[in-house]
């Protein structure tokens, strides 16, 4: 088995607010190995993005780290200082952000943004070397070399998500964080970046995190799923299994509520809403609106833990529906059934 | 018989005359009936840049055609006179898609419940008005008291939403133009909004034009469907035959592109695209994205064929069918009557 | 679902005043612009305060009422005059002076840019591109010569013709700031929402735009403010103020009519300018406040 290339123990991030302690982020731990791609999944609120955020550490107050590790390769990133950090960025672990469109400069041409990046990390590139790299890049992502020349509006929203992807794998970095990088996009095009980001990650045998709320997207990429509520792991198992037979309560709701082309209905609702990150529950942060919650949800909280091989799940009840154990009589009922909100949920932080 | 709501040769170009280029056509030569004596669930699918917003503020009277004209009851948008105007604007209604944009943050969401309460009903006392207003929170599934009274920051944006969804219902309107109504909310909170539009059409009898990019969400909830591409309708007719099989190849490239959550359906690899070639102003719009593009294609773009009696393809590869009229949508639609039931509106 | 259960949740988002009074102190510390801008000017009425206390008369402003050209000291804490004028009592009622001319002028430039405003975008056409034209005329022309022309025309003027005269030219700017926020807001989601509700076009203006301009309105009345009262100093400095009520501007045109400065009366021409700056500071550091307050991100948490 090989060694992990990023070891996450015990992520805790928070904001402060002028109204309270937001614990965005609490106690996120997992492995990822050379060349694997694992899903990080949640809803708004989750702690999804700024768990990513977290491992490049991008966190700006009123979001701070407050504890944990982040081990690169045996180097733990959250202990290096700010100017350490910035030649880990893109080097070795490198961001495809989400909205291509605020995240290019509108002014630059794509060639400068492409080569602000390597003039940082490799100097003394000779200018013919310089284009030689960009089109070497723009090529990787299936972009002409004509595309250095322009200028971002000039370029369709796919392409400047692909432009994205060349830069974060421009200095081959060990990993990757793909934060929702199809969000905007439609069907036909996100399928497309999807298959250029998993050509540039195999070319360059980079690690993938992608960031995102669409199983399906999921199912089509990742190998294995991690599965977040209210700023906490739930489960984490590689994806087959997960989608044949998710353990976790929360993600077999997540499962069963996505829309599918084969299924002419619409799937269950979820009762409830996802809490307020100020207002969390006691015990399991999910027991309130868990079909198969038990007296001991409301006051204890599990922690993530090996169920079956690989299968990572924070419930105490993971064993018994692994099983086939049945959900709660009485607990939430036929689907479609339009189940009133609980407290109205806040905006929470978009995590 | 007139109908309620009419789109007929509907076309809309954007700005001003461009010297060497055509100017942006957004939709063109759209035509279709909206029928409200028979209420079903219409999607109208494609990507951005479809025309499928530019279709649904046409229909609402946000913005008025180049050519052609949108109907109400038979009079034209553009000369309608108050009284009917007036009878427009409750007949048809609107969800929009943001549902953070439609409330003016300065009012609290009751504001936008009590507006339409008060130019189309003339309900004097404060009570009854309440009362209109907590009955139709309910109707979608909120408690009234823990929405009414708030800003709309305090609220998630699937309630926000099923308010909206609940402004759209209080004044019993016969047509709503739903527009992306889920695509800003929550994946968990989406099947709620749906069902409350499914609730609409069987317990009120509204007939909704459900526009949206999302496949899934389309066929799970409508009975006919629409596929637009680039202004023009590509593919139409019942959802139960075009999803599973779908004719034109720019829905088959959708339907192909659509992420299955199904570990074991995997992306199929796309045919290979015959070499985009400088396609006329006339030619078949998919043309140079299409692996079976012919030469004909390009010189004229197909018109829409009626390959079955519920189904209309635009596509040179249909050209033994017979060529639908003006009124086709409204014809394979029509034909949906006759197997009406409730089949293929179950809910699970 | 008892009423009462209704009743307490309408309650719940409206404060009680005993909190309101320190959500606003909350905020202030959060906001140091505004805070200081309103403790700058606080800081101008006590000044207006001790005056009223210190001086026996306040009729002492006038020439040849006190001893002349006597420096600071405890009994006239900002000396006097060549023509024996008690400078505190002056001083005093020319920031009152000042800042009323401020006030009207500036109120009278806000209304009058915001009527303007909603009038050219509601009607559109022909009318809002006449009142464009006129804005883009009007910001091309130096204000002090306009001022100076027009202030010569009117013999003699009194404080509140001043205040007219400097009104004429405070509309401009915000006329065209409100008005381009005006069209801009017009495009949002909730105001084609109202639209579909069956609200006209006045009643959008009014009901849905209205209240959220009103930030930006009052930020323009600040501004507004301040382009007043420089241009009245201005004027005045050239002695075109007004003729019957002390204004600080007049104070330096005195001064420099008399030759204070050559005589070496510092506390003559240092008092005025010592109030010009600080009112200039508080409106500057109020209207990088209300910047602040302007921005709806901020206005959910507030």
């Amino acid at each position: 088995m090989t060694a992990p290339i990023l070891q996450v123990r015990d992520l805790r991030v928070q904001y402060r607010t002028p109204r309270g302690v937001v614990q965005a982020v609490d106690g996120l731990s997992f492995d990822l190995y050379p060349g694997e791609r694992l899903g990080l999944v949640g809803e708004s609120g989750s702690g999804k993005t700024t768990a990513a955020l977290s491992l490049l550490r991008l966190i700006k107050p009123p979001g701070h780290i407050v504890g944990g590790k982040v081990v690169l390769d045996g180097q733990d990133l959250l202990a290096l200082p700010e100017e350490g950090m910035r030649h880990v960025r893109l080097a070795q672990i490198a961001l495809v952000p989400q909205g291509a469109m605020s995240s290019l400069n509108p002014v630059l041409l794509i060639r400068e943004q492409i080569l602000d990046g390597l003039r940082d990390h490799e100097t003394g590139l000779s200018s013919r070397a310089q284009t030689a790299r960009v089109n070497e890049l723009l090529a990787g992502v299936g972009l002409e070399p004509a595309v250095a020349g322009m200028y971002p509006h000039q370029l369709s929203g796919g392409m400047k998500q692909r432009v994205c992807i060349a830069i974060a794998i421009s200095l081959r970095p060990k990993v990757i964080i793909a934060d929702e990088p199809t969000s905007a996009l439609d069907v036909v095009v996100q399928r497309r970046v999807m298959e250029t980001l998993g050509k540039a990650q195999e070319e360059i045998g980079a690690a993938v995190i992608l960031v995102g709320h669409d199983m399906g997207l999921m199912a089509q990429f990742v190998n294995r799923i991690g599965i977040m509520y209210a700023g906490q792991l739930m489960e984490l198992s590689p994806m087959k299994p997960m989608f044949q037979k998710p353990l976790h309560p929360y993600a077999r709701a997540l499962i069963e509520n996505t829309p599918s082309l084969a299924v002419k209905a619409i799937p269950r609702s979820i009762d409830g809403s996802m809490p307020s990150l100020m207002e969390l529950p006691s015990g399991c942060l999910f027991h309130p609106r868990c079909s198969y919650a038990l007296a001991a949800c409301t006051t204890e909280r599990q922690t993530l833990r090996e169920v079956r091989a690989e299968r990572r799940v924070a419930c105490w009840r993971a064993e018994d529906i692994a099983a086939g154990a049945p959900a709660n009589a009485g607990a939430a009922t036929a689907a479609g059934a339009l189940s009133p909100d609980a407290a109205p949920e806040k905006i929470g932080l978009n995590a | 018989m007139t109908a309620l709501l009419e789109a007929r040769r509907v076309s809309k170009i954007y700005g001003e005359h461009r010297i060497g280029r055509p100017r942006p056509v957004a939709l063109e030569d759209f035509s279709l009936v909206i029928d409200t004596d028979h209420p079903s669930i219409t999607a109208v699918v494609g990507e951005s840049g479809s025309g499928k917003t530019t279709l649904a503020r046409l229909l609402l009277g946000l913005e008025t055609p180049t050519t052609g004209e949108v109907l109400y009851k038979g009079h034209s948008l553009r000369s309608l006179g108050a009284s009917n105007r007036h009878a427009f604007r409750r007949d048809v209604q609107v969800v929009f898609q943001n549902p953070f944009e439609v409330y003016n943050p300065f009012y609290t969401v009751d504001h936008a419940l009590e507006v339409p309460i008060a130019k189309f009903l003339s309900i004097r006392s404060k009570q009854e008005r309440r009362a209109i207003m907590m009955d139709a929170l309910a109707a979608v599934g909120l408690r009234p008291n823990e929405i009414l009274g708030r800003y709309p920051h305090q609220l998630s944006g699937g309630q926000r939403q099923r308010i909206m969804v609940a402004r759209a219902l209080l004044l019993k309107p016969k047509v709503i133009i739903a527009d992306e109504p889920v695509s800003m909310i929550d994946v968990s909170l989406r099947a709620t909004v749906l069902g409350n539009l499914q609730q609409l059409k069987d317990e009120l009898g509204i007939s909704i034009i459900y526009i949206t990019h999302d496949l899934a969400t389309a066929y799970q909830i409508s009975r006919n469907i629409i596929v637009l591409y680039s202004g023009s309708v590509v593919e139409a007719g019942d959802v139960n035959r075009v999803v599973p099989e779908p004719q034109h190849p720019y829905t088959q490239l959708l339907i192909n592109s659509v992420p299955w959550a199904d570990p074991e359906r995997h992306w199929t690899p796309e045919p290979s695209r015959a070499h985009p070639m400088a396609a006329g102003p006339d030619a078949c719009k998919f043309a140079n994205r299409c692996p079976n593009t012919m030469p004909r294609c390009i010189e004229h773009a197909p018109p829409l064929y009626r390959t079955e009696p519920s189904r209309l393809a635009a596509c040179y590869l249909y050209d033994q069918a017979p060529v639908s009229g003006p009124d086709g949508l409204m014809a394979a639609f029509g034909r949906l009557d006759e197997a009406d039931g409730a089949k293929s509106d179950a809910a699970a | 679902m008892a009423d009462a259960t209704i009743a307490n949740t309408t309650n719940e988002p409206r404060k009680a005043s005993g909190s309101a009074v320190k959500e606003v102190l909350g905020y202030l510390r959060r906001n140091p612009a505004l805070a200081w801008g309103i403790g700058l000017i606080l800081l101008l009425v006590l000044f207006f305060v001790f005056a009223t206390l210190q001086v026996s008369s306040f009729t002492e402003y006038r020439p040849l009422s006190v001893r002349p050209r006597l420096p600071p000291s405890l009994q006239y804490p900002l000396g006097t005059d060549t023509q024996g004028r008690n400078l505190l009592a002056l001083n005093a009622l020319g920031l009152l002076g000042t800042l009323s001319i401020g006030l009207g002028a500036g109120f009278i430039g806000v209304v009058v840019a915001t009527l303007l405003a909603f009038i050219g975008a509601y009607f559109g056409g022909r009318i809002d591109a006449v009142i464009r034209l006129v804005v883009d005329i009007g910001l091309s022309i130096p204000t002090i010569l306009l001022l100076v022309i027009i202030a010569i025309a009117f013999h003699g003027l009194t404080l509140w013709q001043m205040a007219l005269v400097v009104s004429m030219t405070a509309w401009i700017r915000p006329t065209r700031i409100i008005r381009s926020q005006v069209l801009s807001l017009r495009e949002r989601a909730y105001v084609e929402v109202a639209r579909m509700s069956g609200m006209g076009g006045l009643e959008i203006i009014l009901k849905e735009l209205l209240p959220n301009l009103m930030p930006l309105i009052f930020a323009n009345f600040v501004a507004s403010i301040t382009h007043a009262i420089l241009a009245s100093i201005g004027l005045e400095a050239l002695g075109l103020g007004p003729a019957d009520n002390p204004s600080l501007g007049t104070i330096i045109y005195r001064v420099i009519l008399y030759q204070g400065i050559i005589q070496g009366l510092w506390w003559w021409w240092l008092a005025p300018i010592v109030l010009i700056i600080l009112i200039f500071i508080a409106l500057f550091l109020i209207s990088v406040g209300l910047d602040e307050l302007a921005d709806p991100r901020l206005r959910t948490t507030s």
